[in-house]
Formats: C-alpha cells, structure tokens, sequence
C-alpha cells in the first residue's frame, strides 16, 4: 500500500520568534526553518509501517514556497521514498491546504495519509480534519499508537483526548493525525542523505490539481503577548477577594 | 505554542544554542545537511555527558556511544563502502577522492567484493563530523578522532584486503576501539629515535619497549603501533604493526590523569616479548616511516576540526550568557570590550574553519601538502586556546567556577597544541618546507 505524509516547513521550534515591525506577521527572514515536528513523527510512522513491510511506499508532500524542497530532502533522507512539492509562495490557510491535498489524494490513491496534529507556527489544529472532511475518509487525530490488521483494511488508533485515550477502528483508506507520543524520528544519517540526493522531488503548482487558492480569511495584525507582569504580594484574603473581583473580574 | 512543545516533550531533544553560523561558501548542500544532522545527534546524545565525562576521567557506562557513533555511520566516513547499489557506487568513485589517493600508493581498490560497511565519502565529512562531535564533548571528539582517522584510516591507506576484511568491520561498526602509538616517554617530537624493538622470529617479530600518551590505549581492541625492525637504520628502519589487545606479551599500564581530554582515556603500552605474526605487518617492512608520516598529514587535517568544534562550544555558551547578564543596568554584550572579545572569537573560528575545509577540499582532490597540514591544525589549535581563555573572560568569575563548561573548553583545547606534533613541530615543518623551496 502507499502511504502519503504531508509534512510542513515551519520555524524552527527553538528559534525565539520576534513579530515583524510592520506587525504583519512574524520575522521569518534569516531565521531557521525546519520540518515541523509533528510530521517528522508523522513521517517516522509511516517509515516504520514501511519497514514492517505493510506499505511500499512512503511518499512526503509539502505545500509551499521553493524552499519547501529543504524540508522534502531532510524527509526523503530520513527515508521516504520520493516527494512531490507543490509550489506555492503566498500564504496558506489550512482549507486551500486541504483541497490541494484531496486533488492529490485523487490522483495517488495512497492507503493512508498521516499528518502531523499541528503546524508549530499556526497551530491550527484543521488541516488533517478538513481532508478527511473533503475526501469523506474516515479520521483519527491525536494519535498516540497506530496498528494495522493482518489485510490493511483496519487501523486501530489511540487518540490521546482530554478524558484519556480512546480507540477508535477505521476503515482504510483514512486519514490520521500525529501527536507526540506516537513515536520518537529517526535522525537522517549520512548514508541515507547519499541515497536521498538520487530520489525524485515532483514538482506541481496549485493550478496543475485544479485547485484555485482564495482565502476568506485575512491576518489584520499579529503583535507579541502582553508582557507579564510580575506577581504581587498580598497583605490579606480581602485584599485578594478586592483584587480578584474588580481588577481582574474573575470573580 | 513552540515553548509548549518544548517543555513537554519527552523527546530528549533541547532547545539548541542557535549560533549556526553562516557557512554557504564552505559546503554543499548535502555537506550542510550532514553537518546539522550530526550537530543534532552530538547535542542529543553527547552533550548531556560532557561534563560528567569531565569530572569522573571516563566515558559513560549507561551507553556505548562507540557503538552510537557507529550507529550513525561516524567511524568509518573514509573506509570503503558497500556495493549494492549502482547509485551508491557512482556516488563512492565521483565522491572518493581519497581513494584514488589510496589506490595512488598501494593497488588497493574498491573491489565489487570489499564491503567494510563504511562510507567511502572524504576529509571534508571526516572534518566536520570531528568539528560538530568536539563541539559537544572535546573528549570524545578526541577519542573519536583517534578512532576513525589514526587507526581505521591508516588501515584504509595500508592495509592488505585481508587486514581490512579483518579489522574494519568491527572497528566501523564501534564494536571494537582502535588506536594508535607512535610516541615513547623518550621519544615524542623525535619520535624517529624511538627504541621499542621488534626483532625478526619464526613467522613474525618479538616486540619489546613501551609507548606513551596513546589515546583509547586503555580500551582499545586493534592497535597501530611503530616500532623499529632495524635500530641502525634510524628512520628507515620502522615498521608499522597491527596489534591485538588479546596478543601475549601486550599489555597497558596505568591511565594518565590529564589536564583536559578527561575521559578520552590515554594510556602507556608495555610490550614483553610480545610476538606478532607476518601478516599483522602494516605496510612494509622497514616502511612504517612513510605509513606514519602520510598519516600524520591526515591526523592534523581531520583533528584541525577539533579546536573548531571548541571554538564553536566557546560561542555557544559566551553569546547567550553575554545577552542575559546585566551589570550597570544593561547586558554586558552591549559593552565594546564584550563586543571586541565576541567578534574576535569569531572571527578566530571563521577563518580557522576557511583554512580548514578549504585544505581538507584540497585533500579530497589528491592534493595533499604537508605545510597546509600542519598549518590548519596549528593556526586552529592556537586560537582556540585563545578563544577559551576569552570566553572564560566573558562570563567573569561565572567563568571560573566549574559548574560552567568553559573552564574545560580552555583544557580541552590547551592539548591540540601539543598532540598530532607539537605547535613547534608544526612550525618547523612548514618553515623548513618553505626554504626548501626557494
């Protein structure tokens, strides 16, 4: 079976994020990008579902500007078999992302489609959802431990929810989206970085999958946290009834 | 959301310092992204036991970073390669520049049969893993070093078929350590006046005397050792030999408690009549010179990555400490003497690490001399040291206390003017070449 893994190039989750002066959003120039980490566990599932010879192939797609093929190359190091870049500079909302992946999903007919539950950067939480939404696939978010049935026909997937875990069984093909402890990815070793340098990037545009970009959302201002404040050391229980109820109106 | 994931991920990855600098003129793209990924693995399975690696003078028991090292395909970067695949071997002969080089002195070759399980990439991969490893522990960068160039690349570049097919597998693999001794307590710049005997027996030799300072001696399991088959001939008369920790007669005496590298275990060889057969003769016989002085050149360039990765370390720790500390109301970085001491380290490191890659591209083109050898090792190790004295400067008395790593940056990085020739030796080799030429 063939498996896709969308994976997305973000800032890095150790970079310190400064918003732009113009607040239109953050600094992303000279600044550190990598794979999102929730994709690279999402990538790594798929390797080892590949590695206990369940699928054929691993295939690693990115939606994005020209750089996106960094993150397409760290992927096919780490082992996936070939990559299709779908390119795209302007910015991306998560239902745009989600059409082109249904225009793709039409065309490889993967088994499964994993993703990470999140995009460190925006954290929307939506992309895996509305796929599933839009292909009518069965979905398992906030996966925690994924096992195949003996045919490929069933995936049972723990979800970690606020409760606890909850296990649901899919139908294949689904979607299923990755949370951190699903498992620990791999590092691309120098071997593999070889082999990764003969691997096949597809290159595609959002209009070769019919697939018109429009967003009815628009970014007005994005501006940093308010700074925190220090605590402040109460003398008395009514002081902190008093402060409680009229200046921080909790109460 | 990012410090949410960092602070609960129960993945052993940390925020990392993110002092990567520019470095688009020296490496490819596959070069940058094997330095990131080695940077990556050295900072998640290294760092962390540094410092007590440090302070206890050993390597962790918990974990065999030999064999993680050799999990990650570290120790044998200039071994010959597997040859399954036709893209791999196109990759190894386009890429293979050092064995060409190999092959330039001895026929040895990359036969479709050979398979070491190395990786058959050059001196700018074998750099830049030596650099991102010292930059997480000196002392394994060292022991590393040690490791993977001095022995297992002596036995890539002299050993018979039969000798690799032997002792690489197990030596790439990080299953055993190797090592390698030239230096005697009397003989350390004059290593040539070395009087540890090999005297010719029935179906080997019967080596007696002792060697110094041989790092992973007390670990090691396959050894490179020199010794002289003929004492009149001066140089002309030493042998290399391949030695095994197991051969009667071998046998190692108290490790040395050094000022830095402390944990990279370093050792005396004592040999007593210990009887080494024919074909553990690296080499030729009355050759070894040639084995050792070759090698040498290698040794300097790979190790000139060490200091680097100190420099490196010295940075990672200084510039956030310099943006963090507040004295006069400011941080000290704004300061111009805290600015004039960063830039100098950086500017140290910058053009160390140009030399260094730009002779180690030289290297993996065949094109191997000796002044530029020397010269990166010696320019590389003498900043360094400057460099870990102004960073133990920086962060003040912080600077002096142990808890921060600094005070071992400056140990660390005091031994590469002395090990692999000492800065004098270096200088004297570059210097007498120079005249040689005029």
């Amino acid at each position: 079976m063939k498996i896709l893994v969308a994976v997305k190039r973000v800032v890095d989750y150790a970079v310190k994020i400064r918003v732009k002066p113009d607040k239109s959003g953050v600094e992303t120039s000279n600044v550190k990008m990598s794979m999102n980490p929730f994709c690279e566990i999402a990538l790594e599932e798929a390797l080892r579902i590949k590695e206990s010879g369940r699928a054929k192939e691993v295939v690693a797609v990115s939606i994005g500007p020209a750089q996106c093929t960094d993150t397409l190359r760290t992927g096919l190091a780490m082992g996936a078999d070939r990559a299709i870049h779908v390119e795209y500079p302007g910015t991306l909302y998560p239902l745009s992302v989600a059409k082109i992946f249904k225009a793709l999903v039409d065309a490889e007919r993967p088994a499964l489609l994993l993703l990470g539950k999140q995009a460190i950067d925006d954290d929307c939480t939506q992309t895996g959802q509305m796929i599933a939404g839009l292909l009518k696939w069965p979905q398992a978010t906030f996966a925690s431990k994924v096992v195949l049935d003996e045919g490929n026909k069933v995936a049972t997937v723990d979800r970690e929810v606020d409760g606890g875990l909850e296990t649901l069984s899919l139908d294949l093909p689904a979607v299923i989206t990755t949370d951190l402890r699903l498992n620990q990815p791999r590092y691309a070793t120098l071997p593999n970085i070889m082999k990764a340098k003969s691997k096949v990037i597809k290159k595609l545009t959002p209009q070769d999958l019919n697939v018109e970009i429009r967003s009815d959302l628009e970014v007005v201002q994005v501006t940093e946290p308010p700074q925190r404040q220090a605590g402040v050391i109460l003398s008395s229980v009514d002081q902190l009834i008093d402060r409680l109820k009229n200046e921080a109106r909790v109460i | 959301m990012q410090k949410l994931f960092a602070l609960t991920s129960s993945l052993s990855r940390r925020t990392r310092s993110s002092a990567a600098f520019s470095t688009s003129l020296l490496f490819d793209d596959t070069q940058k992204q094997f330095k990131e990924s080695v940077a990556q693995f050295a900072e998640e399975n290294i760092a962390p036991h540094a410092a007590e690696i440090d302070r206890s003078n050993y390597l962790p028991k918990d974990v065999n970073l030999w064999k993680l090292m050799g999990d990650f395909n570290l120790h044998g970067i200039t071994a010959p390669a597997f040859k399954f695949f036709f893209v791999e071997m196109f990759f190894c002969i386009c890429t293979s520049k050092l064995v060409m080089y190999a092959v330039k002195l001895y026929l040895t070759s990359l036969s479709a049969t050979e398979e070491y399980g190395g990786l058959g990439l050059g001196y700018i991969y074998h750099c830049i893993a030596m650099e991102e490893i010292s930059r997480a522990s000196g002392s394994v960068g060292l022991s590393y070093g040690a490791h993977s160039n001095l022995c297992i690349n002596q036995l890539v570049r002299n050993g018979t078929p039969a000798q690799k097919q032997k002792y690489l597998p197990k030596l790439i693999s990080g299953e055993h350590v190797g090592a390698l001794a030239m230096s005697e307590p009397n003989a350390g710049s004059d290593v040539v006046s070395m009087k540890c005997k090999a005297d010719r027996a029935k179906g080997g030799y019967i080596l007696n005397g002792n060697k110094m300072w041989c790092t992973n001696g007390p670990v090691a399991e396959t050894l490179v050792v020199y010794a002289k088959t003929d004492m009149a001939a001066h140089s002309k008369g030493i042998t290399a030999f391949i030695i095994e920790k197991d051969m009667p007669g071998f046998s190692t005496a108290q490790k040395l408690d050094k000022l830095g590298m402390r944990g990279s275990d370093t050792c005396e060889l004592v040999f007593e009549n210990c009887f080494v057969p024919d074909e553990n003769v690296l080499g030729l016989e009355g050759k070894g010179v040639y084995v050792m002085m070759s090698g040498l050149d290698l040794e300097r360039l790979v190790l000139a990555g060490g200091p680097l990765g100190i420099m490196q370390a010295c940075l990672d720790v200084v510039l956030p400490y310099v943006k963090q500390r507040e004295q006069f109301g400011r941080p000290i970085g704004e300061f111009q003497f805290i600015q004039g001491k960063v830039a100098d380290m950086y500017t140290s490191l910058q053009s160390s690490r140009s030399y260094v890659y730009s002779v180690a591209r030289d290297c993996d083109s065949g094109i191997v001399n000796p002044k530029d050898c020397a010269g990166v090792i010696l320019c590389a190790a003498e900043r360094a040291t400057q460099v870990a004295l102004q960073a133990i400067q920086c962060l003040g008395g912080n600077g002096y206390v142990n808890e921060y790593p600094t005070g071992r940056f400056l140990r660390d990085a005091k031994l590469y003017e002395i090990g692999a020739g000492t800065s004098e030796i270096r200088r004297m080799i570059i210097g007498r070449e120079l005249f040689k030429e005029q």
